[in-house]
């Protein structure tokens, strides 16, 4: 028989305020098992902790309840204390009184009830418990980074920084992601390439950092420090150790009319490019659908053309397979689709363009060399009308945009409207807004140096239609604080769009088993206290992959996700999760219905010689559980027919007597 | 808010729910009858959600409403102002004596190519 | 094939053309439109208030009419298609609204199950803008028409469904069907002031001159429209280019239009 203290916590007035915390421990008090049970107002706090320390030594205890918050948050400082009083601490069970209970329920007799039913099944497993000792596993020391943008650039530095390799791995023929595709920043206007190509000169010369470009992560298996990752390396029909990135080949093949995507389509670039003069790896990538020597075995020119040799028309794809101990996701974000927003005309006329256009237009090595022109007719504009939260703030029933904001649109469309005041005062620029925000360091500072020195119209509204007439935009819009309708001859109208996690992150979730939010953005272990681990053991989160983020914001938490790598791998051995699955091999028939669902491929099958009542000997086939590999998720022991897996720490006895005390 | 049997019944009427409105001016940026009205969708949206109705019901914007659905599309939010301006339209010419087109003013108001439609459509809109 | 068809009154009288040419049309690409007994006026506006019973009950007889015939419900005037269709819908999604209705339906109560069609719909959906291209007769190749939507036929967009309510495609590929040339302009999907002309005809006159303004500037030769108010609107308002309805090209290009003059 246990013997089982309870320990009732107030939570300030989280519980205490919905839950009668005494008429709690009194009514547990008489449960069977339980010998002490007690109430206090924090007892995650050192003395709350102190008070369980005392009472296990004074009365003897076996086991431990505490009736407290979810055991997300404090299961594990619990097991901590039963340990540092003597106690093994899988014999600490948490009933969670604060989420599940006092939080949603409003009146007292209601959330005491729940509360002490709840204590009673806590107490109930408590009873059935049994030690438990976590086994071990090795660490490999390596990190993966998937997308190369700077968040992923500043994770991959930061962590070779302390020694360890890494390797990145991103889908474009170069990393640089977003940023490179930036003029200026804000809110300093430092120039996007000036800080972003040194640090990817830095990932290219680092001997810890491997760079698989053009690359994706097609298989993810493993665990936490034991992830097994197999690496599609695409056929880019260029030899990369070998291209010297001389661009000969870009200049001589004849194929000039593929839409430049760098330039978001806005310029054209050979079938055979390199996408920008700062890219790394530095070399040429043939695109397939556009080759000709690849689609019809007509051309071959490049080939020709090159002196190191490095073209491979007949190069195939490659898999690369390869252990990592730690997976940085950094796969970050794209400007939605206009398509369902055509009042403001983007499919209708080439002068409404998204914001990432604009950046494009004002670069310096974008497709008007840096001059703004009108895509149109290439003519200097003089009327520009931006237009704030496209597709951002919209409500689900619209069926159109997305629920949340964006959160970098208002500081860069202060800053293009800034950059156009200062760089053409003869232009007109209005800025439609329904709130500005700019919270960050010296950012509010920045709008209005937009508005009060360089004279940018701010109107609070929206614009409702944009109608392409003549030469013209005719921008048709409202000004809230006149109460008029505007009608604004425009020349340039520019849509800061929301946007979105790349297409590539819902597979690559699921793959790492890591949980997302319904707009794909991946979810963090805590809002708070854990913003840069993803729940899943293992898996850390770097950038906008996680939510909308602007480059400051990202590179502090891709800095705060390397930390937490490196802390993961400078372990030698990870302690391990002692509830996991275990097979009764007396009862077990080797069906391989546990096989089949576990997701962590734990499960493996042995013929055992078991003899028998009239000394025979029978070989039967039996599953085994390899402890290293299973992460204890209780698939195999839902799909065994014939009961013989089962789970320690969560045995299918142990959920019974829960439920058996709750229900009576 | 001393309209509150007016206010619910509105909101019943329309299904409209004003307070999912984020005044971002867009209904009124769109609307096509704007310069006629003297209250504009996006204060019918905000005027209702205050109770203050009154003026609503007595001013000649209700009649100014096409129903082009306009703001209902491009409502970023779904509010719907159209159908919250047709309710109001509809709490006042539902009062006995209060149409607001009457039979005898049409004939001045028609040609030769008047379509049935344009007769029935105002009648509609205009009078119960 | 046989659908039901929902002519409409204005389709009884000012604007016969549209529905002449629309039959003869039909017949030509093997469809019959079977015109539904008794059917009344549907009011020419949808009123969206959910308590608004006794105004949609010719939508609903008509709607039941169809479903009793095991036909889908083709109409060729926006309003009518318009006010039809957001019917159908409430009947499908406002329970409250269909009970009160079914009061005054027959014994089997009625919830949305007829499928609507607007004739661009029939055409697009069912016969196929290529099998219309095949039955052309008539090119008319080289003529530059606008496509004038209004807003009865794309909205609100989540109970009509028929295009892009903002970039709509129907009526061009209809245009590029028949031989001619669409011309793409913004204000295709503005109202042309509708019902307001009873009242302030200052407001129509300015709404339908943005239309026709826009479709010029975009070179226009000739606008097209499916609803009566719309062409009464737009030729009224000063329309220095024809405004015709799209069945009366629609005729002429399958070479039946002289059919329809008896």
């Amino acid at each position: 028989m246990q013997r089982i203290g309870v320990f009732v916590c107030w939570c300030g007035s989280n519980i205490a305020g919905t839950v009668d915390v005494q008429a709690v421990s009194d009514a547990l008090k008489n449960e069977p098992g339980v010998v002490f049970s007690t109430n206090y107002q924090y007892m995650c706090s050192q003395a709350g902790q102190d008070m369980i320390i005392n009472a296990v030594k004074e009365h003897n205890l076996t086991g431990i309840v505490v009736c407290s918050c979810s055991p997300r948050m404090h299961e594990a400082t619990f097991r901590r204390t039963a340990q540092a009083a003597g106690l093994n601490p899988y014999m600490v069970e948490i009933a969670n009184i604060r989420e599940q209970c006092s939080w949603v329920h409003k009146d007292i007799p209601t959330g005491t009830e729940k509360a002490i039913i709840l204590g009673k099944a806590a107490v109930a497993k408590v009873n059935l418990n049994t030690p438990l000792t976590p086994g071990e596993s090795p660490v490999t020391k390596r990190a993966l980074v998937i997308g190369g943008g700077i968040a992923g650039i500043q994770t991959a530095l930061d962590i070779a920084d302390a020694g360890f390799p890494v390797d990145i791995v991103e889908k474009k023929p170069t990393i640089g992601g977003k940023m490179a595709q930036l003029d200026k920043t804000f809110p300093t206007l430092d120039c996007a390439a000036c800080i972003l190509t040194p640090k990817m000169v830095d990932v290219a010369q680092n001997d810890k950092i491997r760079i698989f470009s053009y690359s994706e992560v097609t298989d993810v298996k493993g665990f936490v420090g034991n992830f097994d990752v197999t690496i599609k390396k695409n056929a880019r029909y260029v030899k990369e150790d070998i291209c010297t990135g001389c661009g000969a080949c870009v200049e001589k093949c004849p194929m000039k009319k593929v839409p430049n995507e760098f330039n978001l389509g806005m310029d054209n670039r050979s079938a055979i490019y390199i996408p920008f003069a700062q890219a790394v790896p530095k070399v040429a990538t043939i695109d397939p659908n556009a080759c000709n020597m690849l689609k019809n075995g007509k051309c071959g020119l490049c080939a020709r053309v090159c002196a190191a040799g490095a073209i491979d028309y007949t190069q195939k794809d490659e898999y690369i397979e390869e252990k990592y101990g730690a997976i940085v996701v950094a796969t970050g974000f794209n400007p939605i689709s206009m398509d369902k927003f055509d009042e403001f005309a983007y499919n209708q006329s080439k002068d409404v363009i998204t914001s990432l256009e604009f950046e494009r237009l004002t670069n310096a090595a974008g497709p008007t060399a840096g001059k703004l022109l009108r895509p149109s007719d290439g003519k200097h504009p003089h009327t520009i009308v931006f237009v704030q939260c496209v597709g951002s703030r919209c409500d689900a029933c619209a069926e159109k945009g997305k629920e949340y904001c964006s959160k970098i649109c208002c500081m860069y469309t202060a800053k293009h409207a800034m950059l156009t005041r200062d760089k053409y005062p003869d232009t007109d620029v209005y800025v439609f807004y329904i709130d500005v925000r700019t919270p960050g360091k010296n950012f509010d500072e920045f709008y209005r140096r937009a508005v009060e020195e360089y004279g940018v119209h701010y109107v609070k509204g929206m614009v409702g239609k944009v109608v392409p007439e003549g030469d013209k935009l005719k921008v048709q819009a409202s000004d809230l604080l006149e109460n008029k309708q505007l009608h604004i001859d425009a020349d340039l109208v520019v849509l800061a769009a929301a946007i979105e996690p790349d297409k590539s992150a819902r597979p690559l979730a699921t793959m790492l088993t890591a949980s997302m939010d319904t707009n794909d953005f991946f979810t963090e272990a805590h809002p708070k206290l854990r913003p840069v681990e993803s729940p899943t053991a293992g898996v850390f989160l770097s950038g906008a992959c996680q939510g909308p983020k602007d480059i400051p914001e990202t590179v502090s938490q891709a800095g705060a996700a390397a930390s937490k790598v490196i802390g993961l791998l400078a372990k030698d051995k990870l302690t391990g999760n002692p509830c996991i699955a275990h097979s009764n091999e007396l009862m077990c028939n080797g069906c391989s219905s546990c096989e089949r669902v576990c997701p962590y491929g734990a499960i493996t099958y042995e013929d055992k010689e078991f003899r028998m009542p009239d000394r025979t000997t029978l070989v039967r086939r039996i599953a085994v559980v390899n402890p290293a590999v299973c992460q204890g998720c209780g698939a195999c022991t839902v799909a065994c027919p014939s009961g013989a897996m089962d789970l320690h720490g969560f045995a299918s006895g142990q959920i019974m007597a829960e439920v058996d005390a709750i229900c009576k | 808010m001393n309209n509150k049997y007016l206010y619910e019944d509105l909101l019943r009427m329309s299904g409209v729910n004003p307070k999912k409105c984020m005044r971002c001016g867009k209904c009124s940026a769109t609307c096509p009858a704007y310069d006629e009205m003297e209250y504009h969708p996006h204060q019918f949206v905000s005027m209702v959600e205050n109770g203050d109705i009154e003026p609503l019901l007595n001013s000649d914007s209700l009649y100014k409403c096409l129903t082009c659905f306009a703001c209902v599309d491009r409502c970023p939010r779904g509010v719907e102002p159209a159908k919250l301006v047709e309710a109001v339209r509809l709490a006042a010419v539902r009062k006995q004596g209060a149409n607001h087109l009457k039979a005898d003013s049409v004939p001045d108001m028609l040609d030769d190519e008047t379509p049935q439609q344009l007769i029935v459509s105002a009648f509609r809109k205009y009078s119960k | 094939m046989k659908v039901a068809y929902f002519p409409g009154c204005t389709l009884k009288n000012k604007a016969k053309e549209l529905d002449d040419y629309a039959r003869k049309s039909a017949e030509a690409l093997g469809v019959t439109l079977e015109e539904i007994e008794e059917w009344q006026c549907c009011g020419g506006v949808f009123t969206t208030a959910r308590d608004e019973v006794a105004t949609k009950l010719s939508s609903v007889r008509a709607l039941v009419a169809a479903k009793n015939k095991e036909q889908p419900l083709v109409t060729v005037c926006s309003a009518c298609h318009n006010v039809i269709k957001q019917t159908n819908h409430a009947m499908q999604t406002d329970k409250e609204f269909a009970d009160k209705v079914n009061r005054y339906m027959g014994e089997e109560p009625y919830s949305g199950e007829t499928q609507v069609y607007h004739y661009l719909e029939l055409l697009r959906d069912v016969v196929g803008f290529d099998a219309v291209k095949e039955k052309v007769v008539n090119k008319l190749a080289g003529k530059k028409i606008a496509a004038y939507y209004g807003c009865l036929l794309l909205r609100p967009n989540s109970v009509m469904k028929m295009d892009d309510p903002e970039n709509p495609s129907i009526m061009e590929d209809f245009i590029r069907a028949i031989g001619a040339d669409a011309i793409v302009y913004a204000n295709r999907n503005e109202c042309c002031g509708g019902y307001i002309a009873m009242e302030s005809p200052d407001l129509a006159k300015k709404k339908s001159n943005a239309v026709i303004e826009n479709a010029k500037a975009a070179g226009a030769e000739m606008i097209i429209t499916a609803c009566p108010l719309c062409k009464y609107n737009l030729i009224k308002n000063g329309a220095d280019i024809p405004v015709v309805y799209f069945t009366e090209l629609l005729a002429e290009a399958l070479g039946v239009k002289e059919d329809t003059n008896e």
